[in-house]
């Protein structure tokens, strides 16, 4: 299972390997520190200080980054990662000249263009030939030039016949197209690219992703930055993982993004304890049966909620019988979060008794489930069934738990499974 | 390396990586990064604009530009000719109110409109590259755009009021630049405060109103009370306003040398003009690279 067949449709790209070793940075940062401080007590009027003039304002101090230090290289499809408050963010501003480093420097080859935002300054007052030349200017190009590539601007954004339109007279996805053909055409020699780009429309987001990865193969350089795993691993040459401030990794996009997955998702094992518990006994509170808790744990007996892909889902459920159940079956469905059944087991009462609980008592449902799901949401539940000769009589349904899948496998499907496919060319065929 | 895939944008060639790729140092951040000519055509860009935007987005676009100052004018014309009588007693005072309006209209306008500039171009300054200064600075230039067109008016009415012009018309440049050149710092100042101090905004407007009653708008420098005049003539707007009326308006009156009580008197406002200019220049380089933290 954990041999990921990633399949990574990276097209037509030189290795990356081959474009580190020649290429000649382009972007060069060294020691990058960045603290912000945030005042204990918000001291931004005027007022506040007069108010208490002697008080010495206490701030804490965040360090956003720690010493950072990385290149990139000609050519190079980039990945900056790190979920939200990582730091990647500032650093993201501190390459776009948005911020200034406390300490450390970068030093850059050509001209950076940051794409942060479509459409920044946009005016739904002036015209979309007005509008163009406005931002393709913020986004670093002279007058001069914003005004010669207009014309290339306006046909890319299919808007040749609503030139001297105000932007205000627009329908929402004409705008999104000047703004975008905008973005293509300031196309700079580094493209400083923020994840906000590529989320919300899915088509959008790939077209995006079809102009940049266009512009690396004709020698730019992209830096993008994002918390999407599926993202870097499709598009990017080499990531770099930041974590609390600090870069944690940089290299191959895969590795990169299992390090990112076991970095934030060992984060949230430690919360997961209690507070599961308590919101699954919540679940179910019916008649027959009621679910105790319901866990799954890692390999030292603690909860969690999200399990790496391969790792066996250990699970550990006690449910207490609230009227008698007679010849009791127990059934686990595993469900993909679409309601697709993965998998089922029944299983019996394993007693030595009679095969009966009473009322009040308790059972314990625990053991191993092998684990080829891909990455994605799923919900374990659980069938407490009466056996009954001929018929089989659901005494009740509960939901037992969700719990995510993470790795960096492909989401096609729904399992991975092992095999031994090959192709190879059929002897003799050719002609 | 791989060049030119099927579909390409329009316009857009492949391009072969260069080998000069030297490393240059960014330094983050600051009032004027990018470089000069960048600075001035994104200040010409944002500054016209705006001006546009004032023009050519209302039905009557420039006529309620010039609508304010003229109303303001009336009323006061109104007031101190017919109830305080003050205008009585000065030669050309409805000219000389209008051209003085006009003229601190510039200041009044540009310093309140500089305030928040900043902070209402959130999406420039957190979201690209950009010279922090040509921020306010665009305002300025918007409001001196205006102040031309206001001028115009000013001009005609100096005229049908029967002033003839004179040699020192010429001289009328200077009170416009210093005019400028005292905005524009002023403008820096409220401008870089505002982000970190937000009442600001609440103060500044304060200030103007009194600076346009402590200045010689309404009535001039010499009918303030002697014992006054010492302290009303320390305000840089009252030497610049009182040369102005000298050398347009009203030949007789004392001009700036004199209504300062000669060259002596000319100390104290050039000091603080100056003053307020390193002022400017200190303040805004010292808070440029925090701005987009602070908005």
């Amino acid at each position: 299972m954990q041999g990921q067949t990633g399949v990574t449709q990276r097209t037509g790209a030189p290795p990356a390997a081959e474009a580190n070793g020649r290429a000649p940075v382009v972007i060069e940062a060294r020691g990058l520190h960045k603290a912000f401080r945030i005042p204990e007590h918000r001291v931004d009027s005027f007022k506040e200080r007069a108010a208490h003039p002697f008080r010495r304002i206490e701030y804490r101090e965040l360090q956003a980054l720690n010493d950072v230090s990385f290149d990139v290289h000609q050519g190079e499809f980039f990945g900056i990662v790190g979920r939200n408050g990582s730091g990647k963010s500032t650093l993201l501003k501190i390459l776009a000249s948005i911020y200034r480093a406390d300490a450390g420097t970068v030093r850059m080859a050509g001209r950076l263009a940051p794409f942060i935002e479509l459409g920044v300054g946009f005016n739904p007052e002036l015209t979309a030939r007005e509008n163009g030349v406005l931002n393709g200017m913020l986004l670093g190009l002279t007058m001069k030039e914003a005004r010669r590539r207009l014309d290339a601007i306006l046909e890319f954004a299919e808007l040749e016949d609503f030139v001297e339109l105000k932007l205000k007279n627009y329908s929402s996805g004409m705008m999104v197209r000047l703004a975008f053909a905008v973005m293509v055409q300031a196309d700079a020699d580094i493209m400083l690219v923020d994840e906000v780009l590529a989320v919300g429309d899915a088509a959008f987001g790939q077209k995006c992703m079809d102009v940049f990865r266009e512009r690396r193969e004709a020698g730019k350089t992209i830096v993008l930055v994002t918390h999407d795993m599926n993202t870097v691993q499709e598009h990017c040459d080499r990531a770099m993982l930041v974590h609390d401030g600090e870069l944690k990794f940089i290299g191959d996009p895969e590795e990169t993004a299992a390090r990112y997955y076991r970095l934030n998702f060992a984060v949230a094992r430690d919360q997961a304890d209690d507070e599961l518990d308590a919101q699954l006994n919540a679940v179910s509170d019916d008649d027959a049966v009621r679910v105790i808790s319901a866990r799954l744990t890692d390999e030292g007996g603690r909860a969690i909620r999200n399990i790496e892909q391969g790792e066996p889902l250990r699970l550990e459920a006690v449910l207490q019988a609230r009227r008698e159940w007679l010849r009791p079956k127990f059934v686990v469905h595993g469900l993909t979060i679409d309601g697709t059944v993965v998998f089922e087991f029944t299983l019996d009462l394993d007693s030595a008794e009679e095969d009966r609980v009473a009322e009040g008592e308790r059972v314990r449902l625990a053991g191993q489930i092998e684990n080829p799901l891909v990455p994605g949401r799923y919900t374990l539940n659980c069938w407490v069934r009466r056996d009954v000769p001929g018929n089989n009589w659901a005494m009740q349904a509960m939901q037992l738990l969700e719990f995510d899948v993470y790795g960096t496998a492909s989401r096609w499907g729904v399992v991975t499974l092992g095999n031994d496919l090959a192709v190879e060319p059929q002897p003799g065929s050719r002609p | 390396m791989n060049v030119q895939s099927e579909h390409l944008a329009p316009g857009l060639q492949a391009v072969v990586p260069s080998e000069d790729v030297a490393l240059r140092p960014i330094p983050g951040p600051s009032a004027l990064g990018g470089g000069w000519r960048r600075s001035f055509e994104l200040l010409a860009l944002l500054a016209v604009t705006e001006f546009k935007k004032t023009y050519f987005g209302t039905a009557l676009g420039y006529l309620w530009s010039l609508a304010r100052p003229l109303m303001l004018f009336a009323v006061l014309l109104a007031v101190f000719t017919q109830v305080f009588r003050i205008g009585s007693q000065v030669p050309n005072y409805p000219v000389l109110l209008l051209f003085n309006i006009v003229l601190f209209g510039l200041f009044q306008e540009a310093t309140m409109g500089a305030v928040q500039s900043l902070v209402n171009q959130e999406a420039i300054v957190r979201k690209t590259q950009f010279p922090r200064l040509v921020i306010p600075l665009s305002v300025v230039l918007t409001t001196l755009f205006n102040l031309g067109l206001n001028l115009i008016v000013v001009f005609v009415f100096i005229f049908a009021w029967g002033i003839d012009p004179t040699w020192t018309w010429l001289l009328f440049p200077v009170v416009l630049v210093l005019m400028l050149i005292l905005t524009t710092a002023v403008s820096m100042i409220v401008s870089a405060l505002f982000p970190r101090f937000r009442d600001t905004a609440i103060i500044w407007s304060v200030a103007v109103t009194v600076l346009f009653y402590a200045s010689p708008v309404l009535y001039p420098l010499e009918a303030v009370p002697e014992a006054l005049q010492e302290v009303f003539a320390v305000n840089p707007l009252a030497v610049i306003l009182e040369a102005g009326r000298h050398w347009i308006i009203d030949p007789t009156s004392p001009g700036p040398v004199d209504a300062v009580n000669g060259w002596l008197g000319l100390i104290p406002p050039v000091a603080i003009s100056l003053g307020i200019c390193g002022l400017s220049v200190w303040l805004f380089r010292r808070e440029a690279p925090k701005i987009a933290e602070q908005l």
